[in-house]
């Protein structure tokens, strides 16, 4: 079926299979940062934004996106970097592999919540997970970036 | 130093972590043809026919392979230094298949749908066998799982396979009977280890093709590229010189990764299709088709005085390797190896014990390797003594541990190098203010709060085996190029060993370029395992660097037409009483000019001894006395790995491991069937930690110089999981009296302990 859709603010045309996931749709499409480690939508690294809000491509399907806005983290390179500069001077991003799904939803926190308290950062961010790191490496890269006391 | 002790940023850091396709699956070309893989429904049983035609037919299929289409030659998928320890018990495709999950069939299709489609065509009759599926009774079983007569040992592993037993070995020194008779007091006690998962977050995965000359390329997520070759060549029969393996940026590894669980179908495809080829497991292949830690029984008995001096210690195990026997002796060796030499005040002690096969899973490699299984049960038992003899825990290991300079029965003489453990123990005490809340404190809230504790050590590298090779080239330009054959797998390793080439050279390590394991432009290493790379391959770096700057200097001198001692070298400029050369020119003059030889630094290091890292770990629970439920509250890691090279990336991997070894201890829980399907086979099943899981860490370093090491450095990657299992268990102990003797300490064995 052919997806009416925008992707970075791009407005495209995708073709995709009745029963395709929105991951797959998205990596076909070249956006390698895509990333799944699951099959049962319990990982977070599959994460991009559909209308700004955080959203599990690997259980979404493709024809979901028919109309609506769909943002990677190719498609916001600028604030994903400097997030990640203050990650990546922590030691936090290890792998890397999880990390464009857990920027994603950093990002989208950011946007949702003023001020938040440690608490509220650990409770958004709790559906990224990730092996390597212990997160608290994140949660230091996180509240410096959003300037947490 | 300029470049060593300083926290810098991961070289590979901004790229990876802002989403650039630099990972295995990223690159794979369009139209590689898809592998699926058709697996064993049964545990055990013998193939007694398999017709593939209608599979086979199927438009789009390009080839569906059975034992019939593989050679008949016995290997082992384990990572492991040429002649491998572990038994050659595999085929690539058995007409016996051995677990749930063992391979039957590798289909390879033009797309993902077409290869799933044709795994429902292929009709298999079975000949179905009583499976072995309690490790406990495996050596008397009336099944064999290996009943094969070409099974080959490179050496005597002490393999019985009539009675299941893929290996044996016994450590002893002293007489351990005699000596725990005269002790006041001895403890008892049997605990259990579950075969926890790696859960890296990358699945295995793996891209095949021939290149322009012919030659078979296989990229891989893999920890081991030199021995992946080594075991294509042999398994495919195709010639060394006729492959090339190539490890890009890989998501986690812990040890999964050095077992070769995907390489061989790839490549086994494109061999036979001539075709690129890829295979890229789903989550639940990575539980359920690949490996684990070894489930370990162990029986500890240790005795001591009335004082607390521990006079001698036996621990008696039993290993499941599962199906196949992939780091079967290693894994249980080292869990002795990391014990015994732990408290040295002794008259004897006693490592021994059985690793079995059964029809599950195979073990392989995880963090720790053993040695994590061997510190829950010498540590938990150290704990039991403590409060027996109504001693302070921290009080009897600082009584009895091993100290610089000191020996042990298993050393044979040598002497223990670096340790600060003792201030480990110490500061550690002081960060979770051990004296005030040791052991315990009530709650108003039908909870208590609680403390424990335990200490530990690993390796570096190991003694005598590993070789790691490593070259600096200075290129035309006056920047230098870094060849190493380590596999960093999100570590960091490729950085701090850049820091560590920087430092020798006087540069920074934006003048170095890192080139990494691919095995037609790497130096040899055995790649990244065993605790190894920062401090066999660090060396190798180290004395390369060195060799290098020994030849930039005797170049400029001759350029300046003096005598080598009277050249200066400062990273940028070589310099003689009343000339200067700068190091962009003398590279221009050696590379493009006059000089005619490019100046390339190369060395090989291995390392006789096997320094070990030490931990004192602590850890403060609170358990709820209605529940049984205990949430970690604090946990403090005092670490001596010797000098920290990098202490951001440092700390990171101490956080990690002890997020880790929380999950080992309360979370990760594996269950099977009666028939021997795993039944914890994702993250809905099986439970690692979430960010809501651990509490809080901190971590502390207390620095130690160990003289054989780069920079005084030693190894950090496996020895931070090991404490929190047992130093959990024990507070959880300390809280409600409950002895927990198997992992993970659910709620529901402390709910039960309570109320029993």
């Amino acid at each position: 079926m052919q997806i009416e859709t925008t992707i970075n603010n791009k407005k495209v045309t995708l073709e995709a299979a009745n029963d395709e996931f929105l991951a797959d749709t998205l990596r076909n499409y070249g956006l390698l940062s895509i990333r799944q480690g699951c099959d049962t939508s319990c990982c977070g690294l599959c994460t991009v934004w559909i209308d700004g809000k955080p959203t599990l491509s690997c259980s979404t399907l493709a024809f979901r996106a028919q109309g609506r806005s769909i943002t990677t983290i190719e498609g916001v390179q600028q604030e994903a970097k400097k997030f990640a500069e203050v990650l990546v001077a922590e030691g936090a991003e290890q792998c890397g592999f999880c990390s464009p799904g857990f920027i994603m939803t950093v990002l989208a926190m950011k946007n949702e919540l003023n001020h938040p308290t440690e608490e509220e950062i650990v409770h958004y961010l709790t559906g990224n997970l990730c092996r390597c790191t212990g997160y608290m490496g994140q949660l230091r890269a996180v509240k410096k970036y959003l300037e947490v006391k | 130093m300029k470049q060593v002790g300083k926290g810098i940023a991961k070289i590979d850091g901004m790229d990876i972590a802002t989403g650039r396709p630099v990972y295995t699956e990223d690159m794979i070309p369009p139209n590689t043809l898809v592998i699926k893989i058709l697996r064993s429904p049964h545990a055990f049983a013998k193939i007694k026919s398999i017709d593939t035609a209608e599979a086979e037919n199927l438009d789009g299929v390009e080839c569906v392979l059975t034992y019939k289409d593989v050679p008949n030659i016995r290997f082992t998928l384990a990572g492991q230094s040429y002649p491998e320890p572990s038994p050659y018990d595999r085929l690539i495709l058995d007409e016996i298949v051995r677990y749930k999950g063992d391979e039957v069939a590798v289909i390879a299709a033009t797309d993902e749908k077409t290869a799933a489609l044709a795994i429902d065509l292929i009709n298999v009759e079975y000949e179905v066998y009583e499976p072995v599926i309690d490790f406990e009774e495996a050596d008397s079983h009336q099944s064999t799982v290996h009943p094969e007569n070409d099974l080959h040992c490179n050496f005597d592993i002490g393999m019985k396979k009539e009675n299941n037993i893929a290996c044996t070995h016994k450590v002893q020194v002293g007489d351990i009977e005699e000596e725990l008779k005269k002790c006041d007091v001895v403890v008892e006690e049997t605990y259990y280890t579950q075969a926890q998962a790696q859960a890296m977050m990358e699945t295995y995965r793996a891209y095949s093709y021939f290149d322009h000359t012919g030659r078979l390329v296989v990229v891989s997520s893999t920890q081991i590229p030199f021995h992946i070759k080594r075991q294509l060549a042999r398994s495919l029969e195709i010639p060394s010189s006729k492959i090339r393996v190539i490890k890009p940026r890989i998501g986690g590894g812990f040890g999964g990764k050095q077992t070769g669980a995907v390489e061989i179908f790839a490549a086994l495809v494109t061999q036979k299709t001539g075709k690129p080829a890829k295979i890229v497991y789903s989550r639940k292949e990575t539980f359920t088709c690949t490996n684990s830690r070894h489930a370990m029984r162990l029986k500890v008995r240790l005795g001591a005085d009335k004082e607390g001096n521990i006079k001698a210690y036996d621990i008696q195990g039993l290993s499941d390797t599962g199906a196949y026997g992939e780091h079967a002796p290693t894994v249980f060796s080292v869990a002795g190896e990391k014990t015994l030499p732990l408290y040295n005040k002794t008259n004897a002690v006693r490592f021994m014990g059985n690793v079995v096969y059964t029809n599950k899973m195979p073990a392989g490699a995880l963090r720790g390797y053993g040695a994590t299984q061997g510190t829950f049960a010498l540590e938990s038992a150290v704990n039991k003594l403590a409060k027996k003899l109504n001693m302070d825990p921290a009080e009897i290991r600082l009584k009895n541990i091993i100290n610089e300079g000191e020996t042990c029965l298993t050393y044979n003489g040598k002497l223990l190098g670096s340790s600060t453990l003792r201030q480990c123990i110490e500061k550690g005490k002081e960060l979770i203010n051990w004296n005030e809340k040791y052991p315990q404190k009530e709650l108003s809230n039908n909870k208590v709060r609680a403390v424990g504790m335990a200490v530990t050590m690993q390796g570096s590298g190991i003694a005598g085996i590993d070789t790691a090779s490593a070259g600096v080239r200075l290129n035309d330009d006056g920047n230098f190029t870094l060849l190493i054959g380590s596999t960093d797998m999100g570590t960091g390793s490729d950085t701090i060993l850049a820091q560590m080439a920087a430092e020798v050279l006087e540069t920074s390590i934006d003048n170095i370029t890192v080139n990494a394991a691919d095995t037609d432009v790497s130096p040899y290493d055995p790649g990244s395992y065993a605790s190894s790379t920062t401090y066999v391959t660090g060396m190798a770096v180290v004395k390369a660097a060195e060799d290098l700057k020994k030849k930039i200097i005797k170049c400029g001198a001759h350029l300046l037409e003096v005598s080598p001692q009277e050249v200066e070298f400062d990273g940028k400029n070589i310099s003689a009483t009343n000339n200067t050369i700068t190091l962009k020119k003398l590279a221009e003059l050696m590379v493009l000019g006059i000089g005619k030889q490019q100046l390339v630094g190369n060395a090989t290091h291995g390392s006789d001894v096997s320094p070990p890292p030490f931990v004192a770990g602590f850890a403060e629970v609170e358990v709820d006395k209605e529940t049984g439920k205990v949430d970690l509250i604090d946990y403090v890691a005092v670490v001596d790995c010797g000098t920290v090279i990098n202490p951001k990336l440092a700390r990171i991997q101490v956080e990690g491991g002890i997020v880790q070894g929380i999950g080992l201890a309360l979370y990760e829980d594996v269950k099977y069937g009666k028939k021997g399907g795993l039944q914890t086979n994702s993250f809905m099943t099986y439970k690692i930690p979430c960010r809501k899981d651990i509490g809080n860490i901190r971590v502390h370093f207390e620095e130690s110089y160990e003289p054989t090491g780069p920079f005084g450095a030693k190894s950090i990657g496996e020895v931070v999981i090991n404490t929190p299992a047992p130093a959990i268990a024990h507070a959880v102990y300390n809280a409600v009296g409950v002895t927990i003797k198997s992992l993970p300490i659910t709620p529901e064995k402390v709910f039960m302990g309570i109320n029993k």
